[in-house]
């Protein structure tokens, strides 16, 4: 064993940062500091920043254009963009849908999708849950009938990220109710653009609109668009689920966070004195990077195991619960740092471009911490994660 | 020892609360919290009208009521149905300062606020002061009958919808000493006084007071001259109780709901209550519900306590309910899912209004170490 980063993994780091320094607009990383929602351009120029650096797929393997890069690469990635502040990629085409396609699409499917996932010219979202599936997604009810050269589909998906934003949706569908549950559901690519297709807003409870509902009445979808074959999309969901959940941890996030609540801390005086010596404060400050000094670790050695593109078994699962717990800690200690300026609402909406109320780093912290309550309950919930854990371990 | 609510008590509280469940419902309360002035001036009469302004004021200031059970009643049910309107700000802080300081004339104003035709709000806050309530950087000086204001408030929750604001302001003294802090009674309107306003997370407005050479007469001071502190710790001792009882009455809510959807929501052909991991942890924000309804009980009968007593058991109930208000608000999301992360669903109001409420008067770290100091010199 070695804890010490090798000579190469160094001047990596060396190389990424510059690349930051140089490239990363200034205008954006400011909004990520400061405000609680990007629009799609914002998202788009980071994405596109990052293709032409060859940047944008540190997962996916050379042959499909990805960097292929090692776990350790992708940890010091990760975590030099959460310190400079970058926006967020958005996973669903890159982390989800492409190593699904990469394993189980067909030649056509993997050339025309994939080179479009790697520019941002097709933006990409989830149509798994709906409003009666959500932990127990197998029970998932959305119908997709063949009819000749097409699917007939009808239902409704919902909590679909940025699906306003979207040019296509992954969705799982029905198309065998007669069998057990998950022998019954399939991998359908469709496009938004097609008619019965109906998007409607779910605002969530900080304001933001970042979820949707998708309806779908009588979509007619080509044949073309099933991934893999009929009634096996359980699989390939699975497998999509894994990979959602070892990009959960979250280290580089939680370290940039806490950094950040320092500096908070450092800054706004309690009594007096710096709020980062008032001991109440300081005790779950020390202990949630003493939480997160161990994280760093279990990440590494966890993601190191597992081969390039290929996702660990309980052990993500230990990651996700471990790393989202850290992270809302850190989100509260954030919230609370700021004091009474936590209160104002500064939505992009209501402010437009006046000054921000109170210290400019206070306006987006309220809303993290209700947003980020997401983090413990989506990608297979903490419980559900827990139940994995169990399950495999105790195995009743 | 008696825990029963006197007969009057309980008559404010079934009425209160049938008031309540008719009139604040889900669509109206989201309503309110959109609308520009973040507050219902119909619902604000209508509840005055029913004698909730008065239960918070004694006989002799023109109300029926000002103890502590009068206010922990109130504003449990307030919290309850998740009120926004702003009757801690107008009558217990306020009204209680122009209460306990104000002259005869001053205090005539309290009829207006108890009838609800007059709101009020507390500018004392700062941008740097936090929760410290002696920490006063705005200047009051004496110029000939005037006195000159100049300074910046902070959040000052219900300024734009007052009448007067009760603005602290320093007319002697360093930074943070108790002694040389002054309240006076500003109409809004008073030349020099700006605001920059905005809504709330928890719903309600606020906003950023600057007063700028604001001259009012010298009769519009609150008491005496430099010795406001006092006045303003027991203004918050009471307003901490108000915020107490209403987490309470929020955490009711939002177990009350948590309850009822884990019997309701299905998942793996069963409800999701009866999964152990959740039903376990239904039995921790029970209990912690509990806990809390003693706490507030705790303050409320010791109100009217010597100060040090009083201020100790402040202390302790606003860092209990910030633990137990976290965990209920926290737990209540988690346990329904995806559900609770939206506004149109109840929950979502009640986990912002207990969790933001621990950014008014104190936070629950802010109170533990002011419970650490005063149990070592008590
Ligand atoms: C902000 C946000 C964004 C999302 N984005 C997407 C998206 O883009 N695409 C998409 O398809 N989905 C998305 N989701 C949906 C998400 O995956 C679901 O919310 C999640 O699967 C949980 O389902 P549910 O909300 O229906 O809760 P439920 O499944 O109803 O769960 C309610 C509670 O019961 C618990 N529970 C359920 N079963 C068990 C059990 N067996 N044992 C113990 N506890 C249990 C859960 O953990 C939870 O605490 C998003 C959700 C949110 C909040």
């Amino acid at each position: 064993m070695d804890l010490n980063y090798t000579p190469e993994e160094q001047a990596f780091r060396e190389e990424v940062r510059t690349f930051l320094a140089e490239k990363l607009p200034k205008d954006l990383a400011d909004k990520m500091k400061t405000k609680s929602e990007l629009s799609k351009e914002d998202y788009l120029r980071w994405h596109k920043i990052l293709y032409e650096q060859g940047w944008i797929a540190p997962n996916w393997p050379k042959e499909y254009g990805g960097a292929e890069w090692n776990a350790v690469q992708r940890h010091i990635f990760e975590e030099e963009c959460a310190f400079a502040n970058t926006p967020r990629v958005l996973p669903f085409g890159l982390a989800m849908l492409g190593p699904v396609l990469q394993a189980f699409g067909n030649q056509e499917q993997k050339d025309y999708y994939l080179p479009r996932i790697l520019s941002g010219e097709d933006w990409w979202c989830q149509g798994y849950s709906e409003p009666g599936a959500g932990s127990d997604l197998a029970s998932l009810k959305t119908r997709a009938v063949r009819e000749g050269d097409h699917y007939i589909v009808n239902g409704q998906k919902t909590w679909t990220t940025l699906g306003q934003h979207a040019d296509w949706i992954f969705c799982l569908v029905r198309t065998d109710p007669n069998v057990k549950q998950q022998e019954g559901i399939s991998f359908l690519l469709i496009d938004m653009k097609t008619p019965g297709i109906t998007v409607r807003p779910i605002i969530l409870l900080e304001g933001t609109h970042e979820v949707n509902e998708v309806f779908f009445d009588n979509v007619k979808v080509p044949v073309e668009n099933l991934v893999g074959e009929e009634n096996k999309g359980w699989t390939y969901a699975k497998y999509l689920l894994t990979h959602e959940r070892t990009n959960i941890a979250g280290v580089g996030a939680s370290k940039a966070a806490l950094d950040s609540v320092k500096r908070m801390a450092r800054a706004e005086m309690s009594g007096g004195r710096p709020l980062i010596e008032n001991p109440a404060f300081a005790a779950r400050l020390a202990e949630v990077e003493a939480d997160l000094m161990a994280m760093e670790t279990a990440n590494l050695r966890i993601v190191s195991q597992a081969a390039v593109g290929h996702a660990p078994g309980i052990e993500a699962s230990m990651l996700k619960v471990k790393g989202t717990i850290i992270r809302q800690e850190i989100n509260d200690l954030a919230r609370r740092a700021v004091g009474p300026y936590a209160m104002p609402f500064q939505s992009e909406a209501v402010e437009g471009d006046n000054q921000p109320i109170g210290p400019d780093y206070a306006a987006p912290q309220a809303s993290r911490y209700f947003n980020n309550r997401k983090l413990s309950i989506f990608g297979g919930s903490n419980e559900v994660q827990r139940g994995i854990i169990a399950k495999t371990q105790i195995g009743v | 020892m008696n825990f029963e609510l006197t007969e009057e008590r309980q008559m404010l509280q079934d009425t209160l609360r049938r008031f309540l469940a008719d009139r604040y419902g889900l669509e109206t309360r989201n309503k309110i919290i959109d609308s520009e002035e973040g507050l219902s001036p119909e619902i604000w009469a209508e509840l005055a009208e029913l004698g909730v302004i008065g239960a918070l004021f004694t006989e002799e200031d023109g109300g029926f009521g000002g103890k502590g059970f009068d206010i922990t009643t109130v504003f449990e049910e307030l919290g309850r149905a998740g009120v926004v309107e702003p009757f801690l700000d107008t009558a217990i802080l306020g009204g209680g300062l122009i209460a306990a300081l104000g002259s005869d004339t001053q205090k005539e104003l309290l009829e207006e606020v108890i009838g609800g035709a007059l709101h009020l709000a507390f500018a004392h806050g700062e941008p740097r002061s936090r929760y410290e309530l002696n920490q006063v950087e705005t200047t009051a000086k004496v110029s000939g009958d005037e006195i000159v204001l100049s300074g910046r408030k902070a959040v000052v929750v219900n300024a734009e919808a007052a009448g007067y604001l009760v603005v602290s302001a320093r007319e002697s003294g360093g930074l943070m000493d108790e002694d040389g802090i002054s309240l006076f009674l500003v109409p809004a309107d008073t030349a020099g006084l700006t605001m920059v306003g905005y809504p709330l997370m928890q719903g309600g407005r606020a906003a950023e007071v600057t007063l700028d050479d604001v001259k009012v007469p010298s009769s519009a001071r609150l008491g005496e001259a430099g010795k406001a502190y006092p006045a303003i710790v027991t203004a918050a001792a009471r307003a901490n109780t108000a915020l107490s009882a209403e987490i309470l009455g929020s955490m009711e809510t939002a177990t009350g709901l948590t309850k009822e959807y884990l019997v309701t929501r299905q998942q793996f052909g069963r409800p999701i209550g009866t999964f152990q991991a959740l039903a376990h942890r239904m039995s921790d924000m029970l209990i912690e519900l509990e806990m809390a309804r003693s706490a507030v009980i705790n303050i409320a009968g010791r109100l009217e306590s010597d100060t040090a007593e009083r201020d100790r058991y402040v202390a302790a109930t606003r860092n209990y309910l910030g633990r137990a208000g976290r965990l209920i608000a926290e737990e209540a999301i988690q346990m329904h899912g995806g559900i609770a992360m939206t506004k149109e669903y109840e929950l979502a109001h009640f986990a912002k209004r207990i969790v933001m409420s621990d950014h008014r008067l104190g936070d629950t770290d802010w109170h533990l170490e002011r419970f650490i100091a005063l149990s070592a010199a008590a």
